[in-house]
Order: structure tokens, then C-alpha cells, then sequence
């Protein structure tokens, strides 16, 4: 590991093409997966597991193979991958206050 | 050339990056400008996940019905009614794009000027058509389906400025990335990069152009198929 990792320093990262046109084919299979979804009319829980599932697979994909992140060492990998898991208590607090208005609203203007 | 010196030895893991903070020497072994551009990346994150957390809260509380995406942007080709048709061809688009520009960066570290002008050149192209596609898809939107950014005829006022603000400053991401790879390309082109002797500021490009593509797959599963 230490003599690739050396190897990419001297180089820039540099890697064999037939990743990048698995990982090309993969995204593009990924995307008719999840055009699929809305074409089939999936409806409820089943349609927002798969969408996510495919959003997250693909922005993987994306960010290990594309931008490199897989082969950077561990440093930089959390300097850059941590800081958007707070975003993640933005997402829910959101999420909770959105529903706490949408109740108020229920009750102020349209049971009335 | 300093960043060679110290990687061979460098431990891996937890110890690694206790390493890489605490001892004399630059805690990343990447390009400053790569690095920057990373930082760059990561507050672009937040901005696009405030926009999306905006929207999730106005289509959470909002009381009137949001307008059925797959519905609004449907597009009728010889009769037929496909829905999300213009998006689904701008997605490939876009992907190929990111294919396009990988290769770019490959081929840069290989040496081959013509083949990496080429193939950004060719990035910044398919960058350019999506655009296009969205102006397409825009114009269409205020013209004939009257969606404005207060208020729109299929439901939830809200649905109007969550698209525009949040397409529109993906947009314009794009169309800045399309300025950018043909600055790069044509330094490429020129010889720049040989002459500074390495060609570390297309894999820069190249981060940039990947992250657009990200954003573009969020707003994909979050905006179009939710």
C-alpha cells in the first residue's frame, strides 16, 4: 500500500481507464434503475428506499472513483467526508419543525 | 516535490491521520490547490443541502397538494407521453460529461495534450448542451405551464421558487464549469502545463466538473423523482 501510495504521489493519481468506464456504465445503470422508479409509478415507502439507495450508490461512485477520494489518505477523507454528517441534524430538525408547521396550519386554516 | 519525501513511511489508518495532523510537515500530501478545491467543494455542500433542506421543509409544510413532478415535466414526442423524458436525457447527459472528463484527467497524467484538450473540450460541450436543455426547460415552464416563482397553476406555490432557486444555482454552477474546462482545455492545449510540469490543475477542473454532476444526482432523486 505504502509503494502505491507512493507511486500516486510521484504521478498524481493515475489508474488503469477500464475503472473509470466501469464505473461510467455502472452510473449510467443506475440512473435507468432509478428513472424506472417513477416509470413503473412506484408509490410509498418502496419508492423512497430505492430512490435513496440509488442516489447514495451513485454519489459513491462519484466521489470514490471520479474525485479520487478511495485512494486519498485517511486525513483527508474525514477532513472532507465528516463535516456534511452535521447536516444530517439540520435534515431532522428541519424535518420536525416543517411537520409542527404544516399541523398549525391544519389547524388554523383549514379546519376552521 | 516536497510531498514525496515523507509519503513512503507514512503509517496508514487512525495512526495515520494522527500522523498526518501532528508531524512537521503539510498535513495533506495533495496539490494546495487540490486541497483547496476540496475545501471549496465542501462549503458548495452545504449551500446545495440548505437549498434542498428548504425545500423539503416548504413541501413538508405546505397544505396544498406539490405539483406532480413526474406529471409537469413530461414531454409529448410523436404522440406519446413520456414523463420526466427532457430529465432523464440530461441526467445521461451529464454523466457522460463526468465520464468524458475522468478520461480527461487519465489522459493528462499521461502526457497526451491532444487527447486531453479533446476530451474537455468535449466535457465542456456536453456542459453546454445541458444548459441549453434547461433553458429549453425553463422557457417552457414560464410560457406555456405559467409556473412562477409565487405561485403556480398545478399547486403548492412553493414548488415555483424551489425549482428556480434550486436548478438555477445548479445551472449556474454548470455554466461556470463550462468557462472553466475551456480555460483549462486551451492551457492544456498551449503547452501550459508541460511547461509548469505538471498537470495537476485538470484533475482540479476535473473535482469541480464531478461535484456538479453530484449535486445534479441529489437534485435528480430529491427534486425530480420524490
Amino acid at each position: 500500500m505504502s509503494q502505491a501510495a507512493e507511486h500516486v504521489h510521484a504521478q498524481g493519481q493515475q489508474h488503469p481507464i477500464k475503472i473509470y468506464l466501469w464505473i461510467w456504465a455502472l452510473l449510467f445503470l443506475f440512473s435507468i434503475f432509478s428513472y424506472l422508479v417513477d416509470y413503473f409509478d412506484l408509490h410509498g415507502a418502496l419508492r423512497w428506499t430505492l430512490i435513496l439507495t440509488f442516489m447514495i450508490v451513485k454519489a459513491s461512485f462519484i466521489v470514490g472513483v471520479f474525485m479520487h477520494m478511495a485512494w486519498e489518505r485517511l486525513a483527508l477523507k474525514m477532513a472532507i467526508l465528516v463535516p456534511p454528517l452535521a447536516l444530517l441534524i439540520l435534515i431532522s430538525l428541519m424535518a420536525i419543525e416543517g411537520d409542527y408547521t404544516f399541523v398549525t396550519r391544519l389547524a388554523a386554516f383549514v379546519a376552521r | 516535490m516536497a510531498n514525496d519525501i515523507q509519503a513512503g513511511a507514512a503509517p496508514e489508518g487512525l495512526q495515520g491521520v494522527a500522523a498526518d495532523y501532528s508531524a512537521d510537515k503539510q498535513a495533506f500530501p495533495v496539490p494546495w490547490g487540490k486541497a483547496m478545491m476540496w475545501i471549496f467543494l465542501l462549503s458548495d455542500t452545504f449551500i446545495f443541502t440548505c437549498f434542498l433542506t428548504s425545500y423539503m421543509n416548504v413541501r413538508i409544510s405546505t397544505t396544498v397538494p406539490w405539483p406532480h413532478p413526474s406529471e409537469v415535466f413530461a414531454l409529448d414526442v410523436g404522440g406519446a407521453h413520456i414523463p420526466l423524458l427532457l430529465i432523464a436525457i440530461m441526467t445521461m447527459i451529464l454523466i457522460t460529461s463526468s465520464g468524458t472528463m475522468a478520461m480527461a484527467v487519465n489522459f493528462g497524467y499521461r502526457r497526451h495534450r491532444g487527447y486531453t484538450t479533446a476530451l474537455m473540450l468535449i466535457t465542456a460541450a456536453l456542459g453546454a448542451t445541458f444548459v441549453a436543455m434547461q433553458a429549453f426547460e425553463w422557457t417552457k415552464l414560464i410560457v406555456q405551464e405559467n409556473v412562477r416563482p409565487w405561485a403556480n397553476p398545478m399547486g403548492a406555490a412553493q414548488f415555483g421558487s424551489s425549482f428556480f432557486m434550486i436548478t438555477g444555482f445548479h445551472g449556474l454552477h454548470v455554466s461556470a464549469g463550462v468557462i472553466y474546462l475551456t480555460v483549462v482545455a486551451l492551457r492544456v492545449w498551449n503547452g501550459f502545463y508541460d511547461r509548469k510540469g505538471t498537470y495537476e490543475t485538470v484533475e482540479i477542473a476535473g473535482l469541480y466538473w464531478h461535484f456538479v454532476d453530484l449535486v445534479w444526482v441529489f437534485i435528480f432523486a430529491l427534486f425530480y423523482l420524490w
